[in-house]
């Protein structure tokens, strides 16, 4: 028998001050990867958010496994040009285990957040919520800004996943999703 | 015959007063400038000191008056959907005018409201002590709790709302520290200076050191060290207080400079690999 969902979208419409997406519907289980395509402007961001809960659900339901704890890596996140912040205490903030990282982020863990390019910090958030405790795990575009080192240290990391684990994860490239996922949902335009 | 007066009783509870909101209003500005709300601390402390203004002008206590104020635009800025520096602007320009208007209203109205402008900790008792010993132990309480939720809301902005976690303690506890920081603030030391505090320290320490800890104990070295200098220099100098405070603040953003020397060798370089042997796979994350 199938293991319960971590979570449950059912006919799930979406948005802020109008809907920007739905009817939609799927189930994420433990130890899937569950990818959304589809165009810019489609509402997937949109859609990760309502799931935390900081975008509005119109119609339909949402279905969390009882306990289950999330991290969402968002996309294009700010990096403050001020923050003294060390990428390692970025990197503890959801939890992660500062004492055994993977080892292509090391260099970053010692550097503080404005040395750091785009393309690091987002790496940095990114591994920081793929290396948290949470079961469920969202990530909104992590390609974007990733070299081909990068994207083969994300590679790595999501088969690697724990199986009682889940990750939803938002990409418009379906090259991507194609390689990873265990199950695709093209969010129509 | 000045620097006699440095040692006389009657200056130990101004000095410790002064002390105790130094440490505080440094380290409750780090939480404003991780949270981009320093602007916010200065229209608070004018709007502060628009109510101490009321307060006096209809013989009521100034603390309560400074208190009720800043509440009051705390709660009207917590309604709005977004906030940004304009409303922050708009409160700026709301505190002073009425501070200045409520004073050509007053006898010696001119004289009481420079006081909350400019500052009058020679004048402090010690109920001010209290409050801002008070003020610095609920701070220095709260921050083990208060510091990382700020920084996940910060960096991981759903994070608490994804997982259920209630995220009124903190805001709650976040809005009465900067509250009570720009009240006691500007009713002790008067609201530019309370404002120099907040702002100045962190926004040199923040560039000064790496690491979270190092900075904020960089902004209350900054902090203290400037009010410790300028007390003594205020008084064997016979200058007012408040702006010998915050001129020798500005004075020590020279330090930002030092900094930006130094960060030129980690400036930020364009993406790139990060160059270091794999010599493990990544950890599986569990």
């Amino acid at each position: 028998m199938a293991s319960d969902p971590l979570i449950s979208v059912d006919q799930l419409v979406a948005g802020y001050t109008r809907p920007v997406v739905g009817p939609v519907s799927f189930a994420v289980r433990p130890g899937e990867i569950c990818g959304l395509g589809g165009a810019n402007g489609t509402g997937k961001s949109t859609l990760l958010k309502a799931i935390t809960g900081i975008a509005r659900s119109f119609s339909g339901r949402i279905q969390r496994l009882p306990g289950l704890t999330l991290a969402h890596q968002w996309q294009r996140p700010e990096l403050p040009p001020e923050l003294a912040l060390l990428g390692r205490e970025l990197y503890a903030l959801l939890g992660a285990d500062p004492q055994s990282p993977p080892a292509f982020i090391k260099p970053l863990l010692e550097k503080p957040l404005y040395a750091m390019s785009g393309g690091q910090f987002q790496l940095l958030q990114t591994f920081a919520c793929l290396c948290s405790p949470a079961r469920l795990v969202l990530m909104d575009e992590p390609t974007n800004n990733l070299d081909g080192q990068a994207l083969e240290a994300l590679s790595t990391i999501l088969h690697a996943l724990a199986p009682d684990r889940a990750v939803l994860l938002v990409s418009h490239e379906s090259t991507f999703l194609e390689r990873h996922c265990t199950s695709i949902l093209e969010m129509p335009r | 015959m000045n620097d006699w007066l440095l040692f006389d009783p009657m200056f130990r509870v101004p000095f410790f007063t002064g002390l105790a909101l130094a440490v505080a209003l440094s380290l409750i500005g780090a939480l404003l400038r991780l949270r981009a709300e320093w602007l916010a601390a200065l229209g608070l402390s004018q709007v502060a000191a628009a109510g101490a203004m009321l307060a006096v002008w209809l013989s009521g206590p100034a603390l309560l008056g400074a208190s009720l104020a800043a509440v009051g635009a705390m709660a009207l800025r917590s309604m709005l959907q977004r906030v940004g520096n304009s409303h922050h602007a708009l409160m700026i320009l709301i505190g002073w005018s009425a501070t200045l208007i409520i004073g050509a209203h007053m006898d010696h109205g001119q004289v009481v409201s420079e006081t909350f402008l400019r500052g009058q900790l020679y004048f402090t008792r010690h109920e001010h002590l209290i409050g801002a010993v008070g003020l610095l132990v609920v701070a220095l309480g709260l921050y083990p709790w208060l510091t990382p939720r700020l920084l996940v809301t910060r960096f991981f902005p759903d994070y608490h709302a994804a997982n259920g976690i209630p995220v009124w303690p903190h805001r709650l506890s976040y809005a009465l520290l900067v509250i009570g920081a720009t009240v006691l603030g500007t009713i002790s030391v008067g609201a530019f200076p309370a404002f120099a505090l907040l702002f100045v320290p962190p926004w040199i320490g923040f560039v000064l050191v790496d690491g979270w800890t190092r900075s904020v104990l960089a902004a209350v070295g900054i902090g203290v060290t400037a009010y410790v200098a300028s007390f003594v220099l205020a008084m064997v100098l016979d200058q007012p207080f408040g702006p010998v405070l915050t001129a020798l603040l500005v004075g020590l953003a020279a330090l930002r400079f030092v900094s930006t020397v130094r960060r030129r060798g980690g400036e930020a370089q364009p993406d790139g690999p990060i160059t270091e042997t794999r010599s493990a796979p990544p950890s599986p994350a569990s």
